[in-house]
């Protein structure tokens, strides 16, 4: 007997099989985890439970059907039947007795199963990207990787090139003339030969005279010598990496409701996961506004209330000010989204449509503006911001605009926006 | 710590491997020693839930190729495993030589010593002894066998693409059932052997030669033509088969060589498994008596104590609990508790019989040895013969069976109930609804046709008109198709009068 601790074995044995269920199921699987986000919030997407009909995963096998044919049942603790007796028919589908085999798995329709967190963000997010990103400049930090580089006589014993340094060993010997092993041993058999048959003592003298001779050759002479050694050459190439920052300005003043304000983080917080989980490089400038803007740190953009009034450029302004300090537009990507209710106050309008033409949009891949209303739709006519915008959009300008006044909306709109297919995206934009 | 020094087991033990080991030995003592069972050398290998919910979802084996089927089947049984809807079982052992027993770290002391006996020496004993197991499973070569599909699959995996793989495996499976072969294949004699019997033939003609026979007529009809040609189509093709996956390796006329080992792989396991289905009912009846026999004889030998033998008797029980026809948790019979209940009576029937019992079973009521009478039904006999010749009155009685007929459509009639009319009724439909064959649809190829456009002909044979299910039929035929590479039809003829009631067509999808 022999008692063995398999525990410690490197788990998930089954990933692979999990990843093939998945892509297997992997349209029924994301429509699944679209409506389960509707339902839920993203970035806490419960116990990812998910039920996805079975189609694709039926796993059909010649069986008897079970509704027809004529039959024998034993069935275990009879309490009042006699022989004879009739009982009448149990409702369609099994039910006592009709358990024969029949029904198994091929009624389950819908098919229930768990998963995990990142599964389930990774489905969520998928084909989603950041619209011309472009590879501005070449930052060395991070994004080198090791090239080979031909050989060197130094290196460690890990990166040791058997085949080179074997044939470096075998054309030294060749031009020393090391002799071989069956050489050697060749000379050693005639000496043998000769010593038995004692009848050559000349030949034999002059044989041992060059064996030795060969043999003081062989040893003089090392099989593999340092300067035969060669190591594999790696050499770190540096790869372009895309630098890019992503500007999130929200509207924070008191005309937007709470439903708006609402609406607005879920916008962002889609937009952060989005970002930091697909895009190392990507940096995340907070700006929120009222009257006044402030760049602000992921905790107090999400989380801290304030209120005032509503002046869009000041937003810009702010914005336009952390650029020219930090993210020089000649070496980043540059990209915005803007969450607002579209009211602004009356004399700002022109002014925020200036600074967005002039400062911001010759900047930008890319702006995202995003209009939260109210969740009945009531003020539902254009605003003052909205027509602003459209305007610029109507010129061509890379501006996409969007509204919203449910939560459900949030994901389709987010994907609209972001959707890595373009033709999708300016269908509807 | 006076209960490590003898030691004892009590209840709620956490064990360890010293423990285990000397547990290993007091009941391999009583196994081999007191039971005489016969078992192969055990590994046995401790693992966690989720090791054990693998090993699950790739039916049991700890090698397994890779299948999307798997990993569906690991979703659902995690997604049950931790609602709390099922729990895990407490081992998974498996039928090679060293037998490879898994039991989990969960376990108390008294579970593993429950499991211990259970698996590696009830399991071990009779997959070592069963002649079903040692005719068509090879236990020495499995996990040799399992170590080069896995590895052959993910190899074409990687050369030809894994959906390429997918779809020769999906249909494989799909036909899993019908990669079976139930009666050992005639051995295909050897060209030598041929030329030689063709020498003896005509030597033997010469012999006998009479020129009398030559006036004979001897030209055959054209009826007679026709059939001797489809005869010896039949002969050559090796019709009919019943062995769908093996026909289709054998002659499907497009598979490549690495589809037909896929399918030869496939194949294998089902041959594998199939005693496994057979013997499901015995296989678990004479674990769980070894155990309870085990159990038992640890507890009057005091090396477990009260505690912990209540503990085992808690576990036992709802193992063995047989819920009646109209409860809510009845779902067919319970293999552990009708095989346990049958082998302890038969160890009754040995030991204490009555006068029924002898008139049922002379030729071992009151012999006394009632291991040998088991060991010998262990290794001799599958669930279904294993019903026909052991289902004693009494157990019937005990269990309260009755037969009821169904003729899908009217009221149900209760036909056998357990008196003295109706035991032998009940004994033989309880012993049919353990017959494979009879619960599998009979299904074999019959014929290729050859001239024009190598349609695939299959045949099910409809028994008491009970047909084959419509919709997986069809989706069935469509993996058929795909491997056979031309049409394919399944014709359902009525076994008594041989009408035909259903034909069901496919055709591959165009490449």
């Amino acid at each position: 007997m022999n008692i063995v601790d398999r525990r410690l074995n490197p788990q998930g044995k089954s990933l692979a099989n999990r990843q093939r269920f998945i892509r297997r199921a992997r349209k029924q699987i994301l429509d699944a985890v679209r409506e389960a986000s509707a339902k839920q919030g993203v970035t806490d997407p419960g116990d990812g439970q998910i039920g996805i009909k079975t189609d694709t995963l039926r796993e059909p096998q010649l069986h008897h059907s079970s509704g027809v044919g004529e039959r024998h049942h034993v069935v275990p603790g009879n309490k009042e039947y006699v022989e004879g007796d009739r009982i009448a028919r149990p409702p369609a589908g099994g039910g006592e007795g009709g358990s024969g085999g029949a029904g198994d798995g091929d009624s389950q329709d819908v098919f229930q199963f768990v998963l995990t967190r990142e599964e389930f963000i990774d489905l969520f997010l998928e084909d989603l990207e950041l619209p011309d990103m472009l590879r501005k400049q070449l930052r060395q930090s991070e994004s080198s990787t090791p090239m080979r580089a031909g050989f060197s006589i130094s290196g460690s014993p890990a990166n040791l090139n058997i085949v080179r340094t074997m044939r470096n060993s075998l054309s030294r010997r060749l031009a020393l003339k090391r002799p071989s092993r069956d050489e050697l041993s060749l000379r050693q058999a005639q000496i043998d030969g000769l010593e038995e048959s004692a009848e050559q003592p000349d030949a034999l003298l002059r044989l041992r005279e060059e064996l030795d001779e060969r043999q003081r050759r062989s040893r003089r002479i090392p099989f593999i010598d340092p300067v035969d050694i060669r190591y594999n050459r790696f050499q770190q190439v540096p790869r372009p990496v895309a630098s890019a920052v992503m500007f999130c300005l929200m509207d924070v003043s008191g005309s937007m409701t709470a439903h708006m304000k609402d609406l607005a983080k879920r916008f962002y917080k889609l937009l952060y996961l989005f970002l930091t989980r697909r895009y190392r490089q990507v940096e995340v400038v907070f700006i929120r506004h009222t009257h006044l803007a402030r760049e602000v740190d992921e905790e107090s953009f999400f989380n801290s209330t304030e209120s005032g009034g509503t002046v869009v450029s000041t937003a810009f302004a702010e914005m336009q000010r952390v650029l020219a300090e930090r993210y020089p537009p000649e070496r980043w990507n540059v990209y915005a989204a803007q969450a607002s209710d579209g009211d602004n106050m009356p004399g700002d309008n022109a002014h925020a449509v200036h600074l967005l033409q002039s400062a911001i949009l010759p900047v930008c891949q890319y702006f995202a503006y995003l209009e939260v209303a109210e969740e009945d739709g009531r003020h539902w006519g254009q605003t003052e911001l909205w027509r602003a915008y459209h305007r610029l959009a109507e010129a061509g300008q890379p501006l996409a605009m969007r509204k919203v006044n449910h939560r459900s909306q949030i994901y389709p709109v987010f994907r609209q926006l972001f959707a890595r297919d373009r033709a999708v995206r300016e269908e509807i934009g | 710590m006076g209960e490590v020094l003898d030691g004892r087991i009590s209840s709620g033990t956490d064990w360890d491997f010293d423990r285990l080991r000397r547990i290993y030995g007091h009941i391999e003592q009583i196994a081999l020693g007191e039971m005489g069972l016969d078992v192969y050398p055990n590994q046995i290998e401790v693992i966690t839930a989720e090791q054990m919910l693998d090993a699950y979802s790739s039916i049991g084996m700890p090698l397994m190729y890779r299948h999307w089927s798997f990993g569906k089947r690991f979703a659902r049984d995690e997604a049950l495993y931790r609602h709390g809807l099922r729990s895990l079982a407490y081992e998974i052992v498996i039928n090679s030589d060293p037998c490879i027993c898994y039991i989990m770290e969960e376990n108390t002391m008294a579970m593993q010593a429950l499991v211990l006996a259970h698996a590696a020496f009830g399991h071990n004993h009779f997959f070592k002894s069963n002649n079903l197991f040692r005719q068509w499973t090879d236990a020495g070569g499995i996990l040799d066998y399992m170590e080069f599909a896995k590895g052959y699959v993910a190899r074409c995996e990687e050369q030809y693409g894994e959906a390429a793989v997918e779809r020769v495996l999906d249909a494989a499976h799909a036909l899993m059932n019908q990669g079976v072969s139930r009666y050992p294949r005639r051995k295909v004699p050897s060209l030598q052997d041929e030329a030689k019997r063709a020498a003896e033939r005509r030597a033997e003609q010469e012999r006998s030669f009479n020129d009398l026979w030559r006036t004979l007529p001897l030209k055959p009809t054209a009826g007679e033509r026709s059939t001797a040609a489809v005869a010896e189509r039949h002969r050559l093709l090796g019709l009919p088969e019943e062995n769908v996956l093996y026909f289709l390796e054998k002659t499907a006329p497009l598979l490549k060589p690495w589809e037909r080992e896929i399918l030869r792989i496939v194949r294998h396991i089902a041959q594998y498994f199939y005693p496994q289905k057979q013997t499901r009912m015995m296989n678990e009846g004479c674990a769980t008596f070894v155990h309870y026999q085990i159990m038992n004889r640890l507890h009057e030998t005091r090396r477990l104590d009260d505690g912990a033998m209540l503990e085992f008797l808690h576990s036992h029980t709802s193992v063995v609990f047989q819920p009646a026809f109209d409860d809510r948790r009845y779902s067919d019979f319970n293999p552990y508790a009708l095989g346990f209940a049958m082998m302890q009576d038969i160890k009754r029937i040995c030991e204490t019989p009555e006068e029924e019992d002898r008139v049922w079973f002379p030729d071992f009521a009151g012999r006394g040895d009632a291991l040998g009478v088991l060991r010998e039904a262990w290794s001799n006999y599958r669930d279904e013969s294993f019903i026909r010749q052991y289902l004693s009155p009494a157990l019937i009685r005990k269990f309260k069976l009755f037969s009821v007929f169904d003729d899908g459509e009217s009221d149900l009639l209760v036909n056998a109930i357990h008196n003295e009319r109706g035991y032998r009724a009940i004994r033989a439909s309880l012993a049919d609804t353990f017959d494979l064959v009879r619960q599998e649809p009979e299904i074999e190829i019959v014929d290729v046709d050859l001239e024009r456009d190598r349609r695939l002909m299959l045949r099910h044979r409809v028994h008491s008109g009970i047909t084959l299910e419509a919709r997986d039929t069809e989706a069935v035929l469509r993996h058929l198709a795909e491997l056979w590479g031309y049409e394919v039809r399944l014709v359902e003829v009525d076994a008594t009068s041989d009408r035909v009631l259903k034909t069901f067509d496919a055709a591959p999808a165009a490449r």
